[in-house]
């Protein structure tokens, strides 16, 4: 698997590391059940998946990475902000 | 029909040609007291256990594909109880014993084979760790022996014990531990089922799950038709949040792909099973000869039911490490299978917040050795509706109650579990 990043170019996967799913934000309240939904509960959907990878050996940036989780083609990759 | 000496050696004289298939295909009928879906292990054993145990017979079992084309036939086939956490040992344990009966119990030769399971450490903080969790298992009447490196050079001396980064210091021993043929374990579970009045029904996929107006659930739609169901158990392994998301469930679950790994055929070098304490690898020698082998799962979320080349790397780094005579070999097959990684790394078994819908998910890498106990444990929940004393931890709840079972200590990371 290769990983556009948008500074560094295409690289090998093994270069990031990998934080799971992007789709979940971080709750404005401290709401219990929120929290658990936030820290445990995800899609994990057959398909496009909207993930975090680390570029631990190259710039050392977050991205979001669009993958599909069927085929591991990926479809692009974007820092985060 | 009933295995003994006397058949097999009747057929024997026959050429083999006169088997009969093992378990009736059944067409699907309008609707069941309770419907399993998912063909694997698990679901085999709990309509089994339904019907042996808690005399449920009009039970429908429902596979997309075809029975033991799952996780059930493609692990690397090691049983064990070697667990630390309360919450687990005696899951583990009850799920073991099974196993030391289940070929009487189902008439089918498993090959259960109780050779051992050796870890291996590396470090005194290591050994610390095992001695800990040896104990924890003698607490508990399980076997764990601790040996120091010369029992494990007397017992493995094909082990490589000059690695001067990973020196080999002894080990953890569950000799009760070993392997079990895991496409005898589905076959054997599906026939007693069916011989007990369960409809194995195979190419036929659940697609969505029908509730009533007070929200229970009550029916299947699927390849064949609609099912109707007073009770409906999900037991589908790596798809749990794609069929839980047909009835609108959210899990604490993630999809990831585990490779493994078989070698071409040699004599006998490797008694039991062996794992790699310092990286993460695992070996044992089949009867026929291949080394058959893994280790850490790929670490990003997939279906894809196929693996990437760096873990194959990091897999054989990890074999060279122990057994540097292995780099000799040639690789005759690798494939992957999808699992549930649960959030905490430990298993489900539980009621869902839908009436009429259960649960068994989350069986991570290690679920094969849980087969029996899954199975019987599920049934106990489905037909009494109260959790079996050994599976009781299993909740659904323990994420948002915080009262998780974190045999690895990694918190909600399940590609680190
Ligand atoms: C490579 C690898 C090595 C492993 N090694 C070990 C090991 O050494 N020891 C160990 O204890 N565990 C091991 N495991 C884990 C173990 O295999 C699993 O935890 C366990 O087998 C899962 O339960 P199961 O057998 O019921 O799953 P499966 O056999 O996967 O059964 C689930 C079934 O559900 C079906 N299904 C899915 N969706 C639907 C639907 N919508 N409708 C109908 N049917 C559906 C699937 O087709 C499948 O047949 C390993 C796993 C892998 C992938
Ligand atoms: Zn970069």
């Amino acid at each position: 698997m290769r990983i556009p990043c948008p500074y560094c170019g295409e690289r090998d996967a093994r270069e990031f590391s990998y934080l799971g799913d992007a789709s979940v934000a971080r709750p404005a309240t401290d709401d219990a059940a929120a929290y658990h939904e936030y820290v445990n509960l995800r899609a994990n959907p057959a398909g496009p998946h909207r993930e975090f990878w680390y570029h631990a050996s190259g710039c050392r940036s977050w991205l979001v990475v669009t993958r599909d989780t069927r085929t591991h083609r990926i479809e692009g990759a974007e820092l985060v902000r | 029909m009933k295995f003994s000496a006397l058949s097999l050696l009747r057929h024997a004289l026959t050429g083999n040609r006169e088997w009969t298939p093992h378990w009736r295909d059944a067409a699907p009928k309008p609707g069941y007291d309770v419907v399993i879906v998912g063909g694997g292990g698990h679901g085999l054993a709990t309509a089994y256990y339904l019907a042996r145990e808690f005399g449920i017979r009009n039970v429908a079992l429902l596979e997309k594909g075809w029975i033991g084309g799952g996780n059930v036939g493609r692990n690397t086939t090691i049983v064990r109880s070697n667990y630390l956490l309360p919450g687990n040992i005696p899951f583990y344990e009850t799920s073991l014993k099974l196993w030391e009966g289940l070929e009487q119990a189902l008439n089918f030769n498993a090959m259960v084979s109780q050779r051992g399971v050796l870890n291996l450490y590396h470090s005194d903080a290591q050994r610390d760790a095992y001695a800990r969790r040896g104990n924890a298992m003698r607490l508990e009447g399980v076997d764990a022996e601790l040996l120091d490196a010369d029992a494990v050079a007397k017992l493995v001396p094909q082990l490589d014990f000059d690695n001067a980064r990973f020196p080999i210091k002894g080990g953890l021993l569950q000799p009760r531990g070993g392997t079990v043929r895991h496409d005898a374990v589905a076959w054997g579970f599906a026939r007693a089922a069916s011989d007990l009045g369960v409809d194995i029904i195979q190419n036929c996929e659940v697609t969505a799950i029908e509730r009533d107006a007070s929200g229970r659930a009550i029916a299947v739609q699927t390849a064949r038709g609609r099912i109707g169901a007073a009770k409906i158990g999900l037991a589908v392994a790596g798809n749990s949040s794609r069929v839980a998301a047909l009835a609108g469930l959210r899990l604490p679950i993630e999809s990831h792909v585990l490779q493994a790994f078989v070698s071409e055929g040699v004599k006998p070098l490797i008694d039991g099973v062996i794992t790699f304490g310092a990286g993460h690898f695992y070996v044992s020698q089949s009867d026929k000869g291949g080394l058959v082998f893994g280790g850490d799962i790929d670490g990003y979320n997939s279906y894809a039911q196929r693996g990437n080349l760096p873990v194959v790397e990091d897999v054989c780094e990890g074999g060279m490490a122990i057994l540097p005579m292995i780099g000799r070999l040639r690789l005759l097959r690798s494939w992957g299978g999808i699992m549930d990684m649960s959030m905490d790394g430990s298993p489900i078994i539980d009621r869902t917040p839908i009436d009429g819908l259960y649960l068994n998910a989350g069986w991570c890498y290690g679920g094969f050795k849980a087969t029996p106990a899954s199975g019987l444990c599920f049934a106990h929940l489905i037909a009494r509706d109260t959790p079996h004393p050994v599976a009781s931890a299993y909740r659904l709840d323990r994420f948002a109650t915080g009262a998780v079972i974190d045999e690895k200590g990694q918190g909600a990371q399940p590609n680190l579990h």
